[in-house]
């Protein structure tokens, strides 16, 4: 149901009745490194090509999620899943290992939570019983398709984030046990006109604090609602500015507790990834592994996911376009009767 | 926004472009001139020891030694960035790594590795240079102009 602008609220209480998380090496040594099911300690993940290692990470966490949702997967009515590479090639082709009718979306990085609100909204609407939600990135296909051949010894700079290999999905039901998708807001596109495709962050900060806002507003809400605020991929640099928006537009953010996935999943004193994390595994493997298992012990009751996105393309900053940026939120909450 | 530059920003970008970049984490400039130093000194005493061993050892006159010198640097650079250690000591290097002739041969080798899996012509054969490229292009342009100021204005200099 559409509440205020930009947001639904699901009346109908869509669960999450399972979700995996499967990431590569680097994200294992890190400090969320046990809350994932799967740690595979090779960038290949026995594949020939990195584009192919991205499309098996899909694969296995899709498969992983309706399984143990205790489905197959001809229970699941719809797909709805994306990516970064271009044509979306990683979603598509696990969507033909799958053969679950599918939806491609794309809204870069933020596409963790794009895919979980249509999801959610679809079963909420009663279009399916049992949808599936994912996405994946991997560092060497992002690093391949929108910086440099990964062995290319150039410096990044400090403001730079390193792509988070993995791939998560969430299997959303009509009914049973989990935690509820109770409410999100879709973001609008915000350009604030930053060039470098080297702070992200910077780019991304307007974008989430918009959708932050407009939630709030829409819901009627304030962040004291929430346990816990995390955004996607802004890291040290896009979340410190975020803070500072935050506070200018008078959203009391202490209220609750405010992080980035992009912080979380990363230990930056001791892992070599600048400014923190950044991909579309990013916010979708710290959503599925990390923070739904706070939620199911209990430890967390409400939280609220802004997954964010930079909708640029190699072409478009070559040719000296600024860095157009989403962010879309959804509303995660401990189900009644767990 | 199309061509946006800072001239043409609106007040609400202009002033959020000032409070991003107050909060941009500024390169180590002096630290990263240190190190590039070290490490482009420390590859060019290297390439000199090369050298000098094949005017010692292996009978090259002083002219031609160059030529098996650069061979064994591009060699070690084409091994290491194939063993995925070039890129590492480059975030420390910077510059330190890039200027060399062993940045050039790991900007084509690592290319060359990156596009094997579109295949032998369309990928290595297509995509090596695609980084090199730029600098064989502007590298020839440039000696070709300083070819014809030298041309016009003399001799001079050199031999």
């Amino acid at each position: 149901m559409l509440k205020g602008q930009q947001s639904w609220l699901f009346q109908n209480r869509p669960v999450i009745r399972a979700a995996s998380s499967v990431v590569g090496p680097e994200e294992g040594r890190g400090p969320l490194g046990a809350d994932f099911d799967v740690v595979h300690d090779d960038l290949t993940i026995g594949q020939k090509s990195w584009e192919q290692a991205e499309r098996a990470l899909m694969e296995e966490a899709a498969k992983l999620a309706i399984q143990q949702a205790g489905l197959n997967e001809s229970q699941i009515r719809f797909f709805v899943g994306g990516d970064l590479l271009d044509q979306i090639i990683s979603s598509s082709f696990a969507a033909r290992t799958l053969g679950i009718p599918y939806m491609g979306v794309f809204g870069a990085c933020s596409t963790s939570m794009e895919s979980l609100a249509l999801a959610a909204q679809i079963v909420d609407a009663g279009g399916a019983d049992y949808a599936l939600a994912g996405t994946c990135s991997h560092n060497c296909t992002a690093e391949k398709q929108f910086r440099y051949p990964t062995e290319y010894g150039s410096q990044k700079p400090p403001t730079a984030q390193y792509t988070v290999t993995g791939a998560g999905a969430a299997v959303v039901a009509r009914d049973g046990e989990g935690p509820v998708i109770t409410a999100a807001t879709i973001g609008r596109v915000v350009d604030m006109g930053i060039k470098d495709p080297f702070n992200m962050g910077a780019a991304m900060a307007p974008a989430a604090v918009d959708t932050l806002m407009a939630h709030f507003r829409d819901l009627g809400r304030s962040p004291g609602y929430y346990d816990l605020i995390v955004t996607g991929d802004l890291a040290a640099v896009g979340h410190d500015i975020s803070l500072e928006l935050l506070k200018k537009n008078g959203v009391p953010i202490e209220e609750t507790t405010y992080s980035d996935c992009g912080l979380m999943i990363f230990d930056r004193s001791r892992q070599p990834v600048q400014a923190g994390a950044s991909g579309c595994a990013c916010s979708a493997v710290v959503a599925y592994g990390h923070i739904l298992k706070r939620i199911r012990s209990g430890e967390l009751n409400r939280v609220l996911v802004v997954a964010t996105g930079a909708l640029l393309s190699p072409l478009s900053y070559q040719q000296g376009e600024s860095i157009p940026c989403i962010a879309h939120a959804v509303s995660i909450e401990r189900g009644g009767n767990e | 926004m199309a061509n946006g530059s800072k001239q043409n920003a609106n007040p609400a970008q202009q002033q959020y472009q000032a409070l991003a970049k107050s909060k941009e984490p500024k390169r180590p400039l002096l630290l990263n001139c240190v190190r590039a130093f070290v490490t482009g000194g420390l590859i060019c005493v290297l390439g000199q020891a090369i050298m000098e061993a094949m005017i010692h050892w292996f009978g090259y006159d002083k002219m031609k030694a160059g030529d098996p010198t650069v061979a064994i640097l591009i060699f070690l650079s084409v091994i290491l960035t194939s063993l995925g250690v070039y890129d590492k000591i480059a975030q420390w290097a910077g510059a330190g790594t890039a200027v060399p002739v062993t940045g050039f041969a790991n900007s084509v080798c690592s290319a060359a590795l990156e596009h094997r899996s579109e295949g032998l012509v369309l990928g290595v054969g297509g995509n090596m240079f695609k980084l090199a490229g730029s600098v064989i292009v502007f590298g020839t342009v440039a000696a070709f102009i300083i070819g014809i100021i030298r041309a016009i204005v003399g001799e001079g200099g050199g031999s």
